[in-house]
């Protein structure tokens, strides 16, 4: 009975190892696709049904089937196409840039943002300190005037 | 230090405004080549180094001055190029024993896809590979195929939008040889 379910068990796997295989495949071919741009529409792969895309995903596809990392993968697409396939540009060399500029942005509007606040709170005191003893003996006068 | 702040700021903004003008003069720039030899100017041949095909090495194209070329921008993927493939090769066989060139651009394209099209098709010309199609944008390139005839100062001399038949092909290999 146990030698039965034993190799019940053996058959229901060997059957299901093909298809989870092929969604880890499906899987991982999906990220491929939205990791890397179509060169001729500049879309995300993923996204692009031109010939090139296409041929694309016939290629990854292939690929991973042949035991080849996304990595690998991503820098065949790279040496074929250039580094401007890449969604995403390297952090290293041109394309850190891409990723300081926006944090360097951020910390020039939060800086910018800083500064003009303490000038505001700077100003404040200020321009009340502008108002003349007179005219606030008036103001004071007009109020129990108009509290009268 | 607020100073330092102030001009590091600018020098930032002042490079991003330069890369921009730098991007939009290189896309600006194929286009005007095809407008300004549409209207018979002769303006130089962009100048490119790209990997061969099927063959080792890099082809600087300036090193073909002193002979006509016919530059011929294809690729594996495009129904177009297949269409136009044999009157390419055609033309190849007629002039090449008069001296001129034939340089296929294959772009954005699997070089391995480019050499089984190659041989698909019996090209017998060599050709380079443009993967990002940067080669492409300098000459203004807007779809595939597209082919332009160099004199043998290495100037446009002439510009085919779309597939190529003989008889045109002729007429801008005879301009480019009488230019």
């Amino acid at each position: 009975m146990i030698a039965r379910v034993l190799a019940l068990v053996a058959l229901a796997l060997v059957l299901a190892a093909p298809a989870l295989g092929a969604n880890g495949l499906e899987r991982r071919e999906a990220q491929l696709e939205n990791r890397v741009m179509c060169p001729t529409c500049h879309q995300l792969l993923a996204l692009s049904h031109s010939p090139i895309a296409e041929r694309m995903r016939t290629f990854i596809r292939a690929q991973l089937a042949a035991g080849k990392s996304e990595q690998q993968i991503e820098r065949e697409l790279v040496a074929q196409f250039g580094p401007a396939v890449l969604a995403e540009p390297p952090a290293q060399g041109f394309g850190l840039l891409a990723w300081l500029i926006p944090a360097a942005g951020l910390v020039a509007g939060a800086v910018g943002v800083f500064a003009v606040a303490r000038a505001w709170r700077r100003r404040a005191p200020a321009e009340t300190a502008d108002v003349s003893p007179e005219v606030l003996r008036r103001i004071e006068r007009e109020l129990v005037a108009f509290d009268d | 230090m607020r100073s330092a702040g102030r001009l590091g700021a600018i020098a930032l903004v002042a490079g991003l405004l330069v890369l921009l003008v730098v991007h939009i003069a290189t896309a600006q720039r194929g286009a005007r080549i095809a407008a300004a030899v549409a209207a018979g100017q002769k303006p130089a041949a962009p100048d490119f180094e790209l990997d061969r095909i099927g063959r080792d090495g890099k082809l600087k194209l300036s090193s073909l001055h002193g002979r006509v070329v016919v530059l011929n921008f294809w690729a594996s993927w495009c129904q177009a190029c297949k269409d136009e493939a044999r009157t390419v090769e055609a033309a190849v066989r007629r002039w090449q024993p008069r001296g001129v060139v034939f340089v296929g651009v294959d772009s954005q394209d699997f070089t391995s896809d480019a050499r089984r099209f190659a041989r698909r098709f019996g090209l017998t010309y060599g050709s380079v590979h443009d993967g990002s199609g940067s080669v492409m944008t300098r000459y203004g390139v807007t779809g595939l195929p597209e082919t332009w005839t160099l004199d043998r100062r290495g100037r446009l001399v002439d510009h085919i939008p779309g597939v190529a038949d003989a008889g045109r092909l002729d007429s801008a290999i005879e301009r480019a040889r009488r230019s």
